[in-house]
């Protein structure tokens, strides 16, 4: 196998004197997608920004495409959507997109190339403030997608999407993973664990699965995720 | 450092404030009026709206530009932009060069509007030439600019920012030497007065009237006031951090 895409060793972090990451180890492989699951305060986003380098951390190592987390030499090869829309509400999607691609040294194009990947070719002219909040969500998708990224890092990328937007965005995220690229991507919605060819389930700060959700569903012994989830939990708890 | 991305920084910049066309005209027209109106409070007095307005021409854009920038700041640290910008490859100077590129263009546009007024409607005089008035107005707008920039990191909201204003601004609105001649100040306040940046600006505009052109000591003035730039700057930077608890 290729070497991991990510590496984290023994990772805690603290956030207002409480942990919130309680010793993490895990790798990640490259060209895939990792869904990080797990209930909302259970570490998902705090986990995202260790990988990206913007958290402070009490200890461990978190390694990336071969480098320390946050290295300036990752800066080019990591894409990171945080869960609130991070675009400039007073540009239009356009002027987003091309300053976007200007920070990101992107080539002539990119802009509109990562437009038309979520979908929003159409509403370059719009202003971002006046879109709906999936709009938005996609906006700030697409100024990640500009630079090309090697490691695409995306916190809850589908929240308040329809159905069908879902499903496209999620065919989008296999596209890049079939071209190379490595995606994390959170959710709290089990039925999008599914479609992730590896499954990270975090819960209060530790890893209760690392595994494919096939192979997910057959230790639990059942079919649907939301109950391996509860079941993963239980005994955990058991445990402890 | 990139000027690829300090020019687009820039650019950005300037279409934000572009955008909000409130902001704009406030920007432009509110100084001018000003003028207008010190003028016509002095009406019987030129010689006082001479000494007062010239330095005025200076400190507008230093409080204009500290508010805009300490809120447009405070935007994106609490937007998420800042952060999402601290992981691409964009350098901090860029970002604080395309801040003070956008703002000493929006300065320039508020000062010749407002001296264009001054120096032709009102008869504000400028023995020195208009240009060394309109240098220290911009190396003063570009203080309210890296102030501003400092104290957006110790504002968690709009409203705290905006209240930095008469904590920074007006103490040293008073002790200026506007309000009152610095000699003539108790020594405590004289003191504290020359180590406020902006009572150097405010010196530099005085002598360029008393001494009638841009004579050695109002190019000290202007480089403490730049020196004053660059140490809030340096400051201000070092608040911008990659991470964050």
């Amino acid at each position: 196998m290729a070497r991991a895409a990510v590496e984290v060793t023994n990772l805690m972090v603290d956030r207002l004197g409480r942990p919130v990451l309680r010793g993490l180890t895990f790798d990640i492989p490259p060209g895939q997608i990792t869904g990080l699951l797990g209930p909302s305060g259970s570490g998902k986003s705090t986990l995202l920004r260790c990988l990206v380098g913007v958290q402070r951390i009490r200890s461990g190592d978190v390694t990336v495409l071969g480098q320390a987390a946050g290295s300036p030499a990752l800066r080019r090869s990591v894409g990171y959507v945080t869960q609130s829309p991070s675009v400039y509400s007073d540009l239009s999607v356009g002027d987003n997109l091309r300053y976007f691609a200007a920070v990101a040294r992107a080539p002539a194009g990119a802009a509109d190339r990562a437009l038309e990947q979520v979908g929003l070719a159409d509403r370059a002219g719009d202003l971002v403030g006046n879109l709906s909040g999936g709009q938005k969500a996609r906006v700030s998708l697409a100024c990640a997608l500009v630079g090309s990224p090697t490691l695409l890092v995306l916190d809850e990328p589908t929240v308040g999407l329809d159905p069908v937007l879902r499903r496209d965005l999620w065919a989008l995220f296999h596209t890049l993973a079939d071209s190379g690229a490595t995606l994390i991507v959170s959710s709290h919605v089990m039925d999008e664990a599914a479609r992730c060819d590896r499954l990270l389930l975090l819960r209060d700060g530790r890893i209760v699965a690392d595994d494919t959700p096939e192979q997910v569903r057959l230790h639990t012994g059942t079919d649907d995720l939301e109950e391996a989830f509860l079941r993963l939990a239980e005994k955990e708890e058991a445990v402890a | 450092m990139s000027a690829r991305t300090t020019l687009a920084t820039a650019a950005r910049v300037l279409r934000q404030l572009r955008s909000d066309h409130r902001t704009i005209a406030l920007l432009l027209v509110v100084p001018t009026l000003l003028m207008v109106l010190l003028r016509y409070v002095f009406d019987g007095s030129p010689v006082t709206f001479n000494s007062i307005g010239l330095p005025l021409l200076a400190i507008f854009p230093f409080v204009t530009m500290f508010l805009v920038t300490s809120v447009a700041m405070l935007r994106e640290r609490t937007s998420g932009t800042l952060e999402r910008l601290l992981t691409t490859p964009m350098g901090k100077l860029d970002l604080l060069m395309g801040y003070a590129l956008a703002f000493a263009v929006a300065t320039l546009l508020q000062v010749g509007v407002a001296s264009a007024v001054a120096f032709t409607w009102l008869n504000l005089e400028a023995p020195g030439g208009v240009a060394p008035v309109v240098l220290i107005a911009l190396a003063d707008a570009l203080l309210g600019m890296s102030l501003g920039l400092l104290v957006s990191a110790f504002a968690a909201t709009e409203f705290q920012a905006v209240q930095f204003l008469p904590a920074i601004v007006l103490p040293q609105f008073l002790l200026c030497g506007l309000l009152a001649p610095r000699d003539q100040m108790l020594d405590l306040l004289r003191w504290i007065s020359d180590v406020l940046p902006l009572s150097y600006a405010v010196d530099g505009m005085t002598r360029l009237r008393t001494e009638g052109s841009f004579t050695g000591q109002v190019g000290t003035d202007l480089a403490v006031v730049v020196a004053c730039t660059v140490v809030a700057l340096a400051l201000g930077a070092a608040t911008l951090r990659r991470r964050t608890a």
